[in-house]
């Protein structure tokens, strides 16, 4: 139980650096997508409707094979410089959680984009200012704020996803207990070490958006 | 389309079957976590602290590790679990549980974890009044729970559960790591065989975007049943 600690320390890394690359990347990607779904063009609010559809409604272990293993199956992407990154299964899992979160996420900020009163917008035309500054300053901080607490619940849950990096070869803090259950036999052991780091990095989650929204909450 | 093929051809009847199984792990893994939400959802709202505990024990823990780990501790201390209890009995031989026992079980108490919030949330926002009421009219606990509480919180519980549903289904296709022939195995294996992984992997995703679409529209018609009067 003591020797493993260090060796899934290690991975833990990997699995922290697969969930800021693709939180960091998914939050652009679902802040694109929910202005998409917020245009009055029909064709690309269908477009980022069918994205979010698709990306949610089936599993991320299909998405992480389909780019893992699907797309190196293409001849001609294998000529094309795109094949440097899709030959890493690092990068593929990358890819594939960007998209699964940005879906997420971009239902999660259209929502709070919803919520907002017309009658803040308007306030805020009547007193002249333009529409850029209306959607940059007024807009996208009270979207930020009301989406706060899904948003918590959605880096919980890729940080669960990223454990699916080890089935493409990664060798995060679960293909790493994995490895280890496997060769040792003790599985109860090696959960309750995997386990317990995954629940203290729910722990801080968990508490980093609460003071968040404790920050940008309207009653100060 | 030939590999869609039903018969010794294709993948179409291997690929049926295997949709059939995810099905039922699916259904399996609900009702296992239906009953667990059962044992659990007391413990939540109980008055004593130490029931507290245990509840939010339960659910913390799931809900804070990942799927995958679960399944692993299932399908690698399963059978030695087991195994050891057996041999308190007096039983030493080698016991090996069935795949689909052991996915159903992980998966179903990974969603009994999720179901147990949707209740606790359910039966909290029910009116005290209601409670109270029932209890004036002199109606045992066995007719409160039934009668008066249950139909109501199943108005505000379904539309939460239809979302438990999907996660849990979303869910069995991480059960292909231990050997259970599902949607996503099935698809390995043909891809496998055919060197077509692009074609087989993006059918498994049509086919799990059927499963959702087909079972929202059933739930939807459950929520329009339970939300008469309102």
């Amino acid at each position: 139980m003591i020797t493993s600690f260090p060796k899934l320390l290690v991975a833990t890394v990997v699995t922290l650096k697969l969930l800021s690359a693709s939180l960091f990347f998914g939050l652009f990607l679902g802040l694109f997508f929910a202005i998409l779904r917020l245009n009055k063009n029909i064709f690309m609010n269908k477009f980022a409707y069918g994205y979010s559809y698709i990306f949610r409604g089936t599993p991320l272990l299909v998405q992480i094979f389909i780019i893992y293993f699907g797309l190196g199956q293409i001849e001609y992407l294998r000529t094309t410089f795109l094949w440097v990154i899709l030959k890493e299964p690092y990068w593929c899992a990358i890819i594939a959680f960007t998209l699964n979160t940005g879906a997420y996420t971009s239902e999660i900020l259209r929502s709070a984009f919803q919520t907002i009163k017309p009658g803040i917008i308007e306030a805020g035309k009547s007193l002249g200012i333009s529409n850029k500054i209306i959607f940059y300053k007024i807009q996208i901080p009270i979207a930020i704020r009301q989406s706060l607490p899904a948003y918590g619940n959605e880096i919980i849950l890729m940080m669960k996803g990223t454990s699916l990096a080890s089935t493409v070869t990664l060798m995060d803090l679960t293909g790493v207990a994995k490895y280890i259950i496997s060769t040792t036999f003790k599985p109860i052991e090696v959960f309750i070490v995997a386990g317990g780091i995954y629940l203290f990095m729910t722990f801080i989650i968990h508490n980093v958006i609460k003071y968040l929204e404790k920050k940008y909450s309207f009653q100060q | 389309m030939e590999l869609l093929a039903f018969g010794k051809t294709g993948w179409g009847d291997e690929l049926f079957y295997a949709t059939l199984m995810t099905i039922a792990v699916s259904i399996t893994a609900m009702l296992v976590g239906f009953f667990f939400a059962l044992i659990f959802t007391p413990l939540k709202l109980s008055k004593y602290k130490t029931l507290n505990l245990v509840g939010n024990f339960y659910t913390t823990v799931i809900r804070g590790v990942p799927e995958l780990l679960v399944i692993y501790l299932f399908f690698f201390g399963g059978s030695g679990a087991i195994m050891y209890v057996a041999s308190i009995f007096g039983y030493y031989e080698y016991i090996e549980i069935n795949a689909f026992i052991t996915g159903s079980m992980a998966i179903g108490i990974i969603s009994g974890a999720y179901s147990t919030e949707v209740f606790r949330g359910a039966i909290q926002s029910i009116d005290k009044g209601q409670f109270e009421a029932a209890k004036v009219l002199g109606i045992n606990r066995f007719g409160q729970f039934y009668k008066i509480i249950l139909p109501q919180m199943l108005r505000l519980a379904i539309p939460n559960l239809s979302n438990v549903w999907q996660i849990t289904l979303k869910d069995t296709s991480l059960i292909s790591v231990t050997g259970l022939v599902e949607i996503m195995r099935q698809s390995y294996i043909a891809a496998g065989s055919t060197r077509d992984p692009l074609f087989f992997y993006s059918f498994a995703a049509v086919l799990y975007l059927l499963l959702t679409y087909v079972s929202m529209k059933l739930i939807n018609k459950l929520e329009v049943k339970y939300s008469r009067g309102y």
